[in-house]
């Protein structure tokens, strides 16, 4: 069931397309040699590159440049093995040189897709109409100082992706599955660490609204979107405002605008209207970006297997479910942890405990799957120890807690506790004769006919032997002494 | 040729630059004497000319992703007519 | 030897030369350089900063260094350093108001390799604000002079620009020699109106890194001297590859001066037919032909050789230089560095500083420049300019298939008077006529002094070179020197006033 907004006159349908704005992982900035990590005391991180002083200029970063075109390869882009770089004019306290180095008419990689998958299962294709390479700009901080702005240029010139989508989407659900969608897909490349908190991942989000079948009507842009959650919330609001100018009579202004998360609106901002023509022509300090096609085929050799891919893999090659797998490939941790789990054992068990005990034992803990205080071998020796009868199902989840708890190794707890699965019969058989003997009237019971006392005394005699009796064994022998008596 | 006195303010207005009222009329003919004499390219047939942005001689080099500049907070802010600490200071923007 | 005028009065090889055999030190011919500024600078305003004290001490060192046998290339020679290079810890104001109290934490790449050649620098010369002009009169620190003046009139004359401090000060001996930029004709045409050699070499060869910045894609620094010779040395020192600046070209930097009294025997020169300008003085075609002469007599092979483009690349050059100064010049906004112009607003802050701290001929190109480039126009003016600099690149490389260097004049006139030509800024700009194209195709041209005009003032030839061959242009701006003998001096010079 498509996603449309009910108005007075009818359903709308929403039309949405985004720009995400990656910061793409790299040691250095994209033009300078400072460096590009998050934070740092104010203007540390500042070359006098970034800072635009007179006579500098900008070297462009290799690595930048390898994963934007691993980045495309990962969204099954064409690379474009020329491109160049534009300068797009524009004064803001933030940007020093007065233009930011971009991409515009000659990006380095040209039209892909990417495959999303919503709640229900549908799955749809989003196209990509290009990604380029860009400066970041800098900080401007307004709370330091009533009358004055602070601006910090640590940001400004690290690389960012520019990723464009087509006007593809058709709810807010698509595009937070796109968003999320894009972002595993560079963790896995390991081309952008999408951490929004830090601002590596933004989105500029595009929404019109229109009726079934008519052409594009006017769109907004929204500006700066920094979280999933308000991408979705964002788009809800702004498609809403839109139906309501439609439906009253009114014509919707194409223009940018602000969202805001605490009223849960959006609005303009004019100021960025003002006088909007950025000039983009070539920068005349730089030459063409030219690859070779033997270096683009040696990153695409190189590149990790991605999420759909990994996901497909798991159901086939270890026998899990679907949803299981979804869950293990959404983070690349997650997938790698189960696979050195997995790997050489029961696919299914290592699913079921690495989704189950381990996720619960994470959430308790508030790790994640990188500080897990079980390793995926020690996890691992708990399931060769379930496997080869050492110990039962119901032990080894004790033993997990231990893990857990203290590190230990699986084996070291089950011989530090004696823990160890009793295997004996004569062991079993003493304790089976024991609990009948125990109870009497309960035996009786089970002869008249109550057979399903057989439980209680399996559980009496796990019991008696503190867990640790072989649960098959006990079966066996206590079916066999019932029928000896 | 004359440039038209909105012309003026508009590319006065992008580049930033305080234009006074009474240089209005001035820029107006000088600049539209420029471009007027510029136009002259329009005598050219250029169908199927290539564009070229420089005689640069060879294709962009790139460098290894090091960090090998930065951590000179002083030099950076040595020349800052207007300067909070650490910071650069501008008068306060409005979002 | 101690005499002012002659330490002043030598080439930058022969001091080079007199320093090495110990005939005097850096300090005795720094200090005679520095006295001869003191007494003429006051008239001629060729320097707007003289380091006198950061000189002296320079050449000191560079006396101890020559002492033990270190001696760079450059070693104790007094030099001028355009103010557009930047020079750690000493102000560099591009000649702007702008700037003018802006002292870089770093220096140059090219002025850097000079000093690291033991290069003593006198200080920082004028030009016109931001190199853009041709008569070093839109300097926000004044006009200069050129050393030279009419015969029997004493008004002055400008020196040509934008690197007319450098000419000025090297024509007046009060620099051996001098670094100068050329955009669009800023290295050749000063040269050319102050009876000096100058060389603008091929785009790529010196590095940008450090050097304010007019039009990226054109300029390009390079030497100012009193000798083709004196050029070589120095732009030995002053080229080179710099993996700071990315049009930098990684080639091998030639002895230049092993190129300067080479043969020319069988050498193709052409002579461009389209570099006559309307109401050009007849003296300069005379001077163009009797240059041909001597390359003939020199054993060179004359060829008529046609560059259709040509008249085209003035307006080119005036579409793609204020575009590209528009987008350069954007960084001059008070925030950083620079003058500000206190505001309420960002905006007014950036409005009133930048009107304040521009000239004119800055604001006129800043803004044609942003013209050219807004929306609506960029197809025709910016995207056209493109396509007629690809035509005049073309025609360059045909001419190159077939002659090994071009022969035209450097500039439609000689100097003229302190103030003309300023009622209209395209007249001015028509001083660029012959020089504007190699910079738009990037090739090297060098201007040689060949004679004076009927008004005792010196007139130029430039030579136009391919690409990275600046040794041809060197080879035959020896010869055009050796057979012209230019020996006249100008009227202002170290020694000659007090």
């Amino acid at each position: 069931m498509s996603y449309v907004i009910e108005g007075s006159t009818g359903p709308w349908e929403l039309v949405i397309g985004l720009e995400v704005h990656a910061q793409v992982v790299s040691r250095a900035k994209l033009f300078s040699g400072a460096s590009a990590t998050f934070g740092g005391e104010p203007n540390s991180h500042v070359s006098l590159v970034d800072a635009a002083f007179p006579g500098m200029l900008p070297v462009i970063n290799a690595e930048c440049v390898a994963q934007a075109v691993r980045t495309g390869l990962g969204l099954d882009a064409r690379i474009n093995l020329v491109s160049r770089f534009d300068r797009k004019n524009y004064f803001y306290a933030d940007l020093p040189p007065g233009y930011q180095i971009s991409q515009f008419t000659h990006p380095i990689v040209g039209s892909g897709k990417v495959d999303i998958e919503l709640a229900d299962g549908t799955r749809r294709e989003i196209g990509v109409t290009r990604l380029h390479l860009e400066q970041d700009a800098g900080k401007s901080v307004h709370d330091q100082d009533p009358t004055r702005s602070f601006i910090d240029l640590n940001r400004a010139g690290v690389a960012l992706m520019e990723i464009v989508s087509e006007p593809d989407m058709r709810s807010p659900e698509e595009a937070g599955a796109y968003v999320r969608k894009l972002r595993m897909i560079m963790r896995y490349l390991g081309t952008c660490d999408g951490n929004m908190e830090e601002g590596s991942l933004r989105a500029d989000v595009n929404v019109s609204v229109r009726k079934a079948g008519e052409p594009f009507r006017t769109r907004c842009e929204i500006k700066n979107v920094n979280s999933i959650r308000f991408v979705m919330q964002a788009i809800e609001v702004e498609a809403r405002r839109q139906v309501e100018i439609w439906e009253s009579g009114g014509v919707v202004d194409q223009e940018t605008r602000l969202f805001d998360p605490h009223r849960g609106e959006t609005r303009s901002m004019r100021s960025k209207e003002d006088a909007h023509d950025y000039r983009y022509f070539p920068d005349p300090d730089l030459l063409p970006l030219v690859l070779e096609q033997g270096w683009v085929d040696s990153l695409r050799s190189a590149l990790p297997e991605l999420p759909d891919a990994k996901r497909a893999r798991f159901v086939a090659e270890y026998g899990i479910p679907d949803y299981d797998s979804s869950v293990l490939v959404a983070e690349q941790a997650t997938a790698e942890f189960y696979e050195t789990v997995a790997r050489g054992r029961d696919g299914r068990l290592a699913s079921n405990w690495v989704v189950g005990e381990l996720f619960a034992a994470l959430n308790r803990t508030g790790k994640t799957i990188s500080t897990s205080p079980v390793t995926a071998e020690a996890l691992g020796g708990l399931l060769d120890l379930i496997k080869d009868g050492t110990i039962n199902g119901r032990i080894a989840k004790d033993v997990f807690e231990v893990m857990v708890e203290t590190g230990e190794a699986a084996d070291a707890i089950v011989e530090r506790k004696g823990l160890r699965q009793v295997v004996d019969t004569g062991a079993i058989d003493s304790a089976i004769e024991s609990v009948l003997a125990a109870n009497a009237d309960k035996l009786a019971e089970y002869r008249s006919g109550k057979e399903k006392l057989f439980v209680f005394f399996v559980g009496q005699t796990m019991k008696a032997m503190k867990g640790k009796g072989n649960p098959a064994l006990i079966n066996e022998r206590l079916a066999h002494l019932l029928k000896a008596d | 040729m004359s440039l038209d006195a909105a012309t003026i303010r508009r590319i006065a207005r992008l580049a930033r630059l305080g234009v006074g009222e009474a240089e209005i009329e001035r820029l107006q003919t000088e600049l539209g004497h420029i471009i007027g004499w510029v136009e002259q390219l329009g005598e050219l047939d250029l169908d199927g000319v290539e564009p070229i942005a420089g005689v640069g001689h060879a294709a962009l080099r790139l460098r290894a992703d090091e960090v090998t500049d930065g951590d000179r907070v002083e030099a950076v802010l040595s020349n800052a007519p207007g300067r909070a600490g650490p910071f650069y200071a501008v008068p306060k923007v409005v979002e | 030897m101690s005499d002012m005028v002659e330490l002043t009065g030598q080439s930058l090889a022969a001091a080079l030369d007199g320093l090495e055999k110990g005939r005097f030190s850096s300090v005795e011919l720094t200090r005679a350089h520095l006295d001869a500024v003191e007494a003429l600078n006051p008239t001629l305003n060729a320097y707007i900063t003289v380091t006198a004290e950061q000189a002296l001490t320079q050449a000191a060192e560079a006396d101890a260094v020559r002492a033990r046998g270190e001696a760079g290339l450059l070693c104790g020679a007094p030099v001028a350093i355009k103010d557009l290079f930047c020079t750690e810890g000493v102000r560099t104001t591009a000649a702007s108001r702008i700037l003018s109290n802006f002292v870089p934490p770093y220096e140059s790449t090219v002025t850097a390799q000079m000093k690291r050649d033991g290069a003593v620098s006198l200080g920082k010369t004028n030009l016109d604000e931001f190199a853009m002009g041709s008569s070093n009169m839109t300097s926000a620190f004044g006009a200069v002079q050129n050393p030279w003046r009419r015969r029997g009139d004493d008004s002055p004359l400008v020196p040509g620009g934008s690197s007319g401090g450098s000419a000025s000060a090297v024509a007046a001996r009060i620099a051996l020699a001098a670094t100068g930029t050329d955009t669009g004709g800023s290295i050749r045409q000063p040269a050319s109106f102050c009876g000096i050699a100058g060389i603008k070499p091929t785009y790529g060869r010196c590095s940008r890194w450090g050097t304010v910045a007019f039009a990226s894609s054109l300029d390009q620094a390079g030497p100012l001297a009193r000798t083709v010779e004196d050029c070589a040395i120095l732009l030995r020192s002053m080229a080179g590859f710099d993996p700071k600046d990315s049009t930098s070209v990684d080639v091998a930097v030639p002895d230049f001066r092993a190129a300067v009294g080479r043969s020319v025997k069988g050498m193709r020169i052409g002579i461009p037919a389209e570099y006559r300008a309307p109401g050009m003085p007849e003296e300069i075609e005379r001077w163009w032909q009797q240059g041909i002469a001597w390359l003939r007599d020199a054993g060179c092979e004359i060829v008529d050789v046609s560059l259709p483009h040509t008249r085209y690349g003035l307006a080119t050059y005036y579409i793609v230089a204020p575009a590209e100064c528009s987008s350069n010049l954007a960084r001059y906004d008070g925030v950083r560095f620079g003058e500000r112009v206190e505001a309420d607003s960002l905006d007014a802050l950036y409005e009133r500083s930048r009107a304040a701290g521009f000239g004119d001929e800055v604001k006129r190109r800043i803004l044609i420049g942003t013209y050219v480039l807004s929306s609506g126009y960029y197809d025709a003016y910016y995207l056209k300019a493109q396509k007629v600099r690809s035509l005049i690149l073309r025609d360059f490389t045909e001419a190159f298939g077939r002659v090994d260097a071009l022969l035209t004049p450097t500039a439609p006139s000689a100097a003229f008077g302190l103030g003309e030509k300023m009622s209209d800024p395209v007249t001015m700009y028509l001083n660029d006529i012959f020089t504007v194209p190699a910079s738009m195709a990037g090739v090297p041209g060098m201007s040689v002094p060949v004679g004076l005009d009927s008004a005792g003032l010196p007139l130029g030839l430039q030579l136009i070179g391919r690409p990275f061959d600046e040794e041809t242009l060197f080879a035959l701006g020896s010869a055009l020197e050796k057979a012209a003998g230019f020996d006249h001096l100008p009227a202002l010079r170290a020694g000659a006033v007090a």
